[in-house]
């Protein structure tokens, strides 16, 4: 709010705003490469493809087999966020409104998974999932995309059932409501609006779970950023067009989960809720 | 002693003395969320560093040893620091003077919304598009060479600089955003107030803002660090993952997943984790130094 | 000690038609305003006013869109706030949460370059002001909020400013408490005498501490006058609203008598006082004190019905509704029934007239 007119300043002003500017053209333009190919019918060595076209989503369609791709993909990433729901929640809940020995241990325990980048739990986990031959299944993905779900729903619905004054359930205790009605009437509609962003957020999350995915994932249970990976890294074999096709079903698929859960949380809190609470463990 | 007398007394029922220590029906509802991270997370870490110290032959710290006399492994770790490092130190470092300007933007919807696309879709997507924007005849090598800097296309991708560009891209908006949720955190009068008792911008900022800032920093530093370590999908899309741009995760998968030698494989996962817990204790250790406390002022 | 920490002589201070604008909204519509050296003034207004910027204008934290201020005859609103030197006190506090109290208060006296000796004498005697010895090597975070308050007021006078700013001050503390930071404040000012400007929405405070009272409406002036001054003669029905005159009737001016005016209001005539110039026939609005305006047996007052009661210590105070819809606040010297059809006499000598604008 102070604002310094001297040159210094302004020229120091500018110099950020000019970082800012630069970066986000830069990243616009990594978008819009991908897009712009997408439709584009051959695009060598000229500012924008020669001519436009839809087909290669029609071709991409076929040779990526993105139906059973889809279907698998949203197969797993609902599992997960019911699974994660169901376990983060009732986890939450009783952290957030107990007090127990071992609690700073258990809290440990659903602060690490987040903490520790998935590549390097994923080996073991993904090593083990298949001695016990899971790896490569539909249940082994899910598994190991459960381990950074849950914590998180923990994480972020702590906080939340913390700000709901437990006086609200006594009273509803004191009116004679029983434990199901309670929780039916009084704790789930409360409790909602903070399930939903947290069950939005592990949504995106794990539709753009690489790393875990690929480690654990079939030729049958693999979600769509996989079958990307694996299209580019053989980029030889197809059209590349074909495969920024699929890059754009894979983007328009995220982004649209995205733009429900923004209408619920404030971007920063997409990279801060879970990770600011670090600080304090 | 008093409670020694109120035993001999009569002893509340086993149940009462739980809920008085907080164990109760409803903590009970945290089993369920503990034992699915007993096991997929921790039994799968013991597993695997049992398995990293059971080779298929040798001693006990065969793996070990093979990881560290063979260069082809054990210069990964470098050809890793060597991106992280200089990646995060940028990513954060930009990300202070940055949040301080967006602090003061009545709309930072926007931005911040278009920043958390790339830290959205993650790093295949931007490998996919990096690969065509910056190579050779991509839109960033044609605006350099229209400007007149560049006469010949430079070689971007399949490189080191490839694979910087794709941590830079998703890393710099998480370690803003993150930076600008620790800024934002403090009062604003507080800066007020240094005005007013004379402190010039640059003092504010040493004095005032830095100190506080300094823990959250701290954070976003390992967390930004962590995650540039353990990149993959960008270091094999867009790097030369047989040459420069060999990761330590590269490595640790190819055991795993190419020569099937697992034992191997969470060897090097565990080093792995070994060289980030080594990093983060580092700039974790330095946390005692700075303050910690509240920053959003101190309203009684 | 009163040598030591008073302040530099600072001047007269003078604002002149001072503007500010947020986008198309005018938050300061042209503020006069001349405080001699010394002076203690508050400004006293609803939120919203424009009193919180007017007091962030002369810190420097927000520029001017028009005007001028100036100190001693010199033009200061193009200085940065921190080439202003001025002590602010904000509502918050804005203690700095990682240095200790010592800290805190030299931080003004870093910034000057006063260091050593030179600077812990200086800080002692701040805190020796606000009566906070021993407390130097605690974080704010460990003290209560009147010892952060007190730790703010020291802060800001240890660095001898010519002027102290302070935002609401009290705002954060309890009843009790405020009471006292409240003697305090006007204490630590007789001591140092500097320059003051006091934002407060609280007349209470205004009126018991100020030297004058600027009351401030909708981004401008409404009056500037001594406690008393705005206490006996407000010179605009806000101003009275503000300093307690809660009932408000319509009325018309019948004919005047001398310094009174006889006025129709109520469905009755009343003797009132004109706060302005007026001739038979004006249109006003009549503003009365609930201690002024008596509940008595007759019918030659305003008749109303009583709504409800309550005893204050020696009188019951109450509100009733005239004939036509009036809400009268009155006074009576026993308790009456709710439905109780009462007649209510206004003294005259309190009594206001304000003309209506046409």
């Amino acid at each position: 709010m102070i604002r310094d007119q001297s040159l210094a300043a302004r020229l120091w002003r500018f110099a950020v705003w000019a970082v800012v500017a630069l970066f986000v053209v830069n990243l616009i333009g990594v978008i819009a490469a991908v897009l712009v190919n997408s439709f584009g019918t051959r695009w060598l060595g000229t500012w924008l493809p020669a001519a436009w076209t839809t087909r290669w989503y029609f071709s991409a369609w076929r040779e990526f087999q993105l139906t059973p791709v889809l279907i698998v993909t949203f197969e797993i990433v609902f599992t997960v966020v019911v699974i994660s729901g169901l376990v983060g929640v009732t986890s939450a809940y009783a952290l957030a409104r107990r007090d127990f020995p071992g609690k700073r241990l258990v809290v440990l325990a659903f602060l690490l998974p987040l903490l520790v980048p998935p590549l390097t739990y994923g080996i073991p986990l993904a090593t083990l999932l298949y001695r016990i031959g899971l790896g490569g299944t539909f249940w082994g993905v899910v598994a190991a995309n459960l381990v950074p779900a849950v914590p998180f729903v923990v994480l972020v619905m702590i906080p939340f059932i913390e700000q709901i004054d437990p006086r609200v359930e006594q009273a509803a205790r004191v009116f004679g409501a029983s434990t199901t009605s309670l929780f039916a009437r009084i704790l789930l509609p409360l409790l909602l609006p903070g399930m939903l962003a947290a069950l939005l957020l592990v949504l995106v999350r794990t539709l753009a779970m690489f790393e875990l995915t690929f480690l654990t994932a079939g030729p049958t249970s693999q979600t769509l950023v996989v079958a990307l990976y694996y299209a580019v890294f053989a980029s030889g074999v197809r059209a590349p067009q074909s495969i920024d096709a699929m890059a754009v079903v894979y983007m328009v698929t995220t982004l649209f989960w995205l733009v429900i859960a923004l209408q619920f949380v404030n971007p920063t809190q997409i990279v801060a809720r879970a990770k600011q609470r670090t600080a304090d463990a | 002693m008093a409670a020694a007398a109120q035993g001999v007394m009569r002893r509340p029922p086993l149940r009462k003395r739980l809920a008085a220590r907080g164990l109760d029906g409803t903590t009970l509802l945290v089993l369920p969320g503990i034992a699915l991270m007993l096991a997929l997370f921790v039994y799968p870490f013991a597993y695997g560093f049992v398995d990293s110290i059971t080779p298929r032959e040798g001693p006990w710290f065969a793996n070990y040893h093979t990881f560290f006399t063979d260069p082809f492994q054990y210069r990964t770790i470098a050809a890793t620091l060597w991106l992280a490092l200089p990646v995060t130190i940028i990513n954060v470092v930009v990300a202070i003077p940055i949040a301080f300007r967006v602090r003061l933007m009545r709309r930072q919807r926007l931005l911040t919304t278009i920043l958390v696309l790339p830290v959205t879709l993650g790093t295949v997507l931007v490998a996919d598009g990096l690969l065509n924007f910056l190579g050779p005849q991509g839109w960033f090598n044609r605006t350099l060479m229209l400007a007149g800097i560049l006469g010949a296309p430079l070689k971007l991708t399949n490189n080191y600089w490839g694979v910087f560009a794709s941590l830079v891209i998703t890393g710099f908006p998480f370690a803003f955003l993150l930076t600008l949720s620790y800024v934002t955190g403090i009062d604003p009068a507080v800066e007020q107030a240094a005005a007013t008792l004379g402190a010039r911008a640059r003092q504010r900022f040493t004095r005032i803002f830095l100190p506080l800032l300094l823990p959250g920093l701290a954070v976003t530093f390992c967390l930004s660090f962590v995650q540039a370590f353990s990149v993959f999908p960008s270091a094999v899309l867009l790097g030369a993952p047989a040459g420069s741009t060999r990761v330590i995760s590269i490595a640790a998968y190819q055991a795993a997943f190419e020569q099937y030698d697992h034992s191997l494989g969470a060897a090097i996962a565990i080093i792995m984790g070994l060289v980030q817990l080594v990093i983060v204790l580092a700039i974790l250790g330095l946390r005692p130094l700075f303050y910690r406390g509240p920053v959003a002022g101190t309203k009684g | 000690m009163a040598d030591e920490v008073a302040s530099k002589e600072g001047g007269r201070l003078e604002l002149v038609g001072v503007r500010r604008a947020f986008g198309a909204y005018n938050a300061l519509n042209g503020i006069d305003l001349a405080v001699e050296p010394g002076e203690f003034i508050a400004l006293l207004g609803p939120s919203g006013c424009g009193k919180s910027t007017a007091l962030n204008c002369l810190a420097g934290l927000l520029d001017l869109t028009g005007g001028e201020i100036r100190l001693a005859g010199k033009r200061i609103d193009d200085l940065q706030p921190e080439a202003r030197g001025f002590g602010m006190v904000f509502q918050s506090y804005a203690l700095f949460p990682h240095l200790t109290v010592r800290k805190n208060v030299g931080f003004g006296l870093a910034m000057q370059g006063v260091t050593g000796a030179e600077a812990n004498r200086r800080i002692e005697q701040a805190l020796a002001l606000v009566r906070l010895q021993g407390q130097e090597d605690k974080l704010p975070g460990q003290l209560s909020g009147g010892q952060q308050q007190r730790v703010a007021i020291a802060r800001a006078v240890v660095i001898r400013p010519p002027l102290v700013l302070m935002d609401e001050p009290l705002s954060n503390l309890d009843a009790k408490l405020r009471l006292e930071m409240r003697a305090e404040i006007r204490g630590i000012h007789d001591q140092i005498g500097a320059t003051t400007i006091y934002v407060t929405h609280d007349q209470d405070e205004a009126l018991s501490l100020a030297d004058r009272i600027v009351v401030m409406r909708e981004g401008a002036i409404r009056q500037i006058g001594t406690p008393q001054d705005l206490y006996e003669r407000p010179s605009h029905p806000d101003v009275a609203e503000f300093m307690g005159f809660r009932t408000r009737i319509p009325g018309k001016i019948v004919f005047l008598n001398g310094d009174r005016a006889v006025v129709e209001a109520g469905g009755t005539r009343l003797e009132a006082m004109p706060a302005g110039p007026l001739t038979a026939g004006d249109r006003v609005t009549v503003v009365i004190r609930p201690e002024d305006l008596v509940a008595e047996e007759g019918t030659d007052g305003i008749a109303a019905t009583v709504d409800s009661i309550e005893y204050r210590g020696r009188a019951w105070f109450g509100l009733a509704t005239g004939a036509d819809g009036a809400r009268l606040y009155f006074r009576a010297d026993r308790p009456l029934a709710r439905g109780h059809a009462i007649s209510l006499k206004p003294v005259a000598e309190r009594t206001l007239l304000f003309r209506d604008a046409a």
